[in-house]
């Protein structure tokens, strides 16, 4: 047995002597889930994109205060309404050595639109048909005009593919995939790894340090931290804000946070089926009530560790189009009573909340809970696995539903298709004339001024209706080694490699 | 033997079919629409949800999508991954080394401390060794695989550094990085197995070294170890294989919650995620193959038994 114990501590004596590899030159990052395949087309994960940050530039991208920037693209013009004139680069090559010309632009947009399974076809639907000018220049025919298009081409419809390669692999593509970001795919171990390496041929190659980059999933969150502080990977997105001290404490780490593009806040169903003819559902007055119920600041502070912003809107503040009026109001606990009283309904009021099983989302339901109780709801919460919680969201198998949105960069993407009648994702059929044509003014309006008015009417329509009950805006929480230098935090929350250096020790 | 072993090696195929068809049927209860999955953010979209149940055979009735599956599995294909697009049978000859690799490693460790502490405990009866054995084996069997997992991650790799806190290394690519990567899980995953292993061996070393060939052979004037090892060990070690071999399939379920603590991309971390996202070929393969390795370790167990004891040889 003494034998036995020492042969087992010689082992692992030995083991730290291993050496580990070169870091210097490669940058780890963790994500907190695996992305999904890896074709621009048809893509939909979220760390998906950050993987595409190192490997797809865009026509266009977005700067920390959410202003769009030129990237493969010089530069935009409206020639009129439902025309758009986008100029290129004239030095891109793909990592293929293909040249990415308008002929490019013209395959990736119409790839976009027409292959079968794209997740892009929506974003970017207005697009009647591409012409190409010059090798530099293409023209967007649009059916209708489309103030939120610019914005989507700074996300996955605006990756342009090299023709050659991308028509060859068809659907394959995303296996390894070929683009013109600053590094080149080199191999991906499902769950484990996605490794890329530098583009010697990349056009704007002075930025990039790096001679690698590993991607990581880690979906749980005290092995992300655990990871961090031993120092096995550099950088880590979407740190838990209850996980920020612990980071904090440490000399060899930095956070740095930006607000996110995304919302929390309770869905309620309006008319998606009989869970709908719930009281709550059916009357706004309890709904306002609900609303009144909830210290949105103490939630924020309890369950997000005072990180998240407590809001009435499904923009974020940092967006251009955040109206400053409407406000999240404070509790008011007299107030919720005497909506109860005037709504006419007898207390205790049963409403059932559909809460996708994280800790997280638990523990801000039950928060929630907690608060309402006092106002005369009986609040029960179903916790149910995400997957399941969508199913019955489309079908109407809620009565309100603690949910959130990741964000675009356009608010039209946090309204349109939860909120205009018909939207795709307006899980609780909620339809209203000034809502529905507030919606498609501000889609159409290019003058910022007078798409701000159409939200500024929109918005006090819904603050009236409350079909969704926003609660706060999560910020993006990046944890990195503190030696990292040149991290831009952008509201997406994407990790841009450009710019991104390790000090000299 | 050959007849025994013959019906065992017989009754594998109807098993396997068994399996099949539970899994097949048992994920269609699962809730939450794979299509819905896929669409993700697009799934209000009612063009994109019939799309996708009509790529993947979604919106064929249940024994069609069977016989389908069944028939491409007679070619070696097991589909591809809905997810990540990549082949079911590519990604099973990725991960399952990988699991293999952890559990057999488990195995092992729990071998290596188990039979030996169960010895001594059985030797050393109701005197201070049996009492360790005995309160560390309890220790072993009470300790949360997930708890002891990420504890050893703080000591062993955050505060001394001495280890990588996760990650896998193949072993054919850096051993060395390999064990590194890989001996703290298997010690967590091995350490319940282990106490198991204890107890069943001072039990069942119990009960031969009050058999009357151990006396036997002690009147004999035999050495107390040659007493120990050769006469009652061998006899013990009956009841231990047939534990071993059961306890190797619980390797192979236990690798879920270690892989996923560790994010090592194996077997187990794979079946989660393909569960969460419902990629149901992903599923199904890993569930069938895992049904496979099952079976065919108790049909080794059966083997060992005969290998061990050499009165099973006649019957």
């Amino acid at each position: 047995m003494r034998r036995l114990l020492l042969a087992v501590c010689c082992v692992l004596a030995t083991v730290p002597l291993v050496p580990s590899p070169a870091r210097s030159q490669t940058l780890r990052i963790a994500l907190r889930e695996d992305p999904d395949i890896l074709d621009p087309t048809l893509a939909r994960s979220y760390v998906g994109r950050i993987v595409f940050a190192g490997l797809c530039d865009k026509l266009f991208d977005i700067d920390e205060k959410l202003q769009i920037i030129p990237q493969l693209a010089t530069g935009y013009e409206w020639t009129d309404s439902k025309t758009l004139l986008i100029h290129l680069r004239s030095d891109v090559s793909f990592q293929d050595n293909e040249k990415l010309d308008a002929t490019a632009v013209k395959y990736s947009l119409e790839r976009h639109l027409t292959l079968q399974g794209s997740f892009r076809r929506s974003e970017i639907s207005t697009i009647d048909h591409v012409e190409v000018v010059d090798p530099l220049t293409v023209r967007l025919v649009l059916k209708t005009p489309s103030a939120p298009l610019v914005a989507q081409l700074t996300d996955r419809a605006g990756m342009i593919l090299p023709p050659q390669a991308a028509e060859a692999e068809g659907k394959d593509f995303g296996l390894h995939p070929v683009c013109s970001g600053p590094f080149k795919f080199t191999e991906r171990v499902a769950q484990d790894r996605i490794v890329l390496d530098r583009f010697a041929g990349y056009w704007d190659a002075g930025t990039i340090h790096f001679e690698r980059v590993i991607y990581q999933p880690m979906p749980d969150t005290s092995v992300l931290l655990a990871n961090l502080q031993s120092g096995s990977i550099d950088l880590a997105e979407r740190i838990l804000p209850t996980d920020v001290a612990a980071v904090q404490r440490d000399p060899k780490l930095r956070i740095v946070t930006s607000p996110a593009l995304g919302y929390e806040g309770i869905t309620f169903n309006l008319h998606n089926g009989d869970r709908s003819k719930a009281p709550i559902d059916q009357n706004a007055l309890l709904r306002q009530a609900f609303e009144a119920a909830i210290d949105r600041q103490a939630l924020v502070q309890v369950v997000f560790n005072g990180m998240y912003k407590p809001t009435a809107q499904a923009v974020s503040a940092a967006s251009p189009y955040y109206i400053a009026s409407i406000r999240p109001p404070p509790r008011d606990l007299a107030r919720a009573k005497a909506l109860i009283q005037q709504a006419g309904v007898p207390t205790p009021i049963a409403v059932t909340m559909n809460v996708p099983n994280t800790p997280d989302r638990t523990q801000e339901a039950e928060v929630i809970q907690s608060m309402v109780h006092e106002a005369g709801f009986d609040l029960k919460l179903n916790l149910i696995e995400f997957a399941s919680s969508l199913q019955a969201a489309t079908q109407g198998g809620f009565e309100s539903y603690l949910i959130g949105w990741s964000g675009r960069v356009d608010p039209d993407g946090n309204l349109y298709t939860f909120l205009h009648t018909g939207g795709g994702q307006n899980d609780g059929h909620y339809s209203s004339a000034t809502v529905d044509e507030m919606l498609d003014q501000a889609r159409q309006a290019t003058d910022p001024d007078a798409r701000r008015g159409f939200y500024t009417t929109m918005w006090e329509a819904l603050r009236q209706d409350l079909p969704i009950i926003y609660l706060q805006n999560p910020v993006n929480i990046v944890g990195l080694s503190a030696k990292l230098t040149g991290f831009r935090p952008v509201p997406d929350g994407l990790i841009r490699l450009q710019g991104l250096a390790a000090a000299k020790p | 033997v050959n007849g025994h072993l013959g019906s065992r090696i017989a009754q594998i195929i109807p098993t396997l079919l068994l399996v099949s068809v539970l899994v097949f049927c048992l994920q269609q209860l699962m809730p939450g629409d794979p299509a819905m999955v896929m669409a993700g953010e697009e799934r209000g979209d009612p063009q994109v949800l019939a799309q996708i149940r009509n790529e993947l055979w979604l919106d064929r009735p249940l024994p069609v999508q069977y016989v389908h599956w069944m028939g491409n599995l007679l070619h070696g294909n097991l589909g591809y991954s809905w997810r990540i697009r990549e082949p079911v049978t590519q990604l099973i000859e990725e991960k399952l080394p990988v699991t293999l690799q952890l559990s057999f490693m488990a195995f092992v460790i729990a071998v290596l401390i188990g039979v030996p502490a169960g010895i001594v405990a059985a030797v050393q009866r109701n005197r201070f060794w049996d009492y360790v054995a005995n309160a560390v084996g309890l220790a072993g069997l009470s300790t949360p695989t997930f708890w002891l997992g990420i504890m050893l991650i703080l000591l062993v790799s955050v505060d001394l550094g001495w280890l990588p806190p996760s990650g896998y290394v193949g072993l054919f690519d850096d051993w060395r990085q390999s064990l590194a990567t890989t001996i703290m899980p298997a010690f967590v995953l091995g350490n319940a197995i282990a106490a198991i292993l204890m107890r069943h061996t001072r039990s069942a070393m119990l009960t031969a070294l009050d058999q009357d060939y151990v006396r036997t052979a002690r009147a004999k004037g035999l050495r107390e170890w040659s007493v120990v090892i050769r006469h009652a060990l061998r006899n013990a070690l009956i009841p231990v294989v047939t534990l071993g071999a059961l306890e190797l399939g619980t390797l192979l379920s236990g690798a879920v919650l270690t892989e996923q603590v560790f994010s090592i991309p194996g077997f187990g971390k794979m079946i989660v995620d393909a569960v969460f996202n419902r990629d149901y070929p992903v599923v199904q393969g890993v569930v069938l193959v895992t049904a496979f390795l099952y079976v065919l370790l108790n049909l080794l167990a059966d083997v060992l038994y005969v290998v061990i004891n050499p009165r099973l040889r006649d019957g």
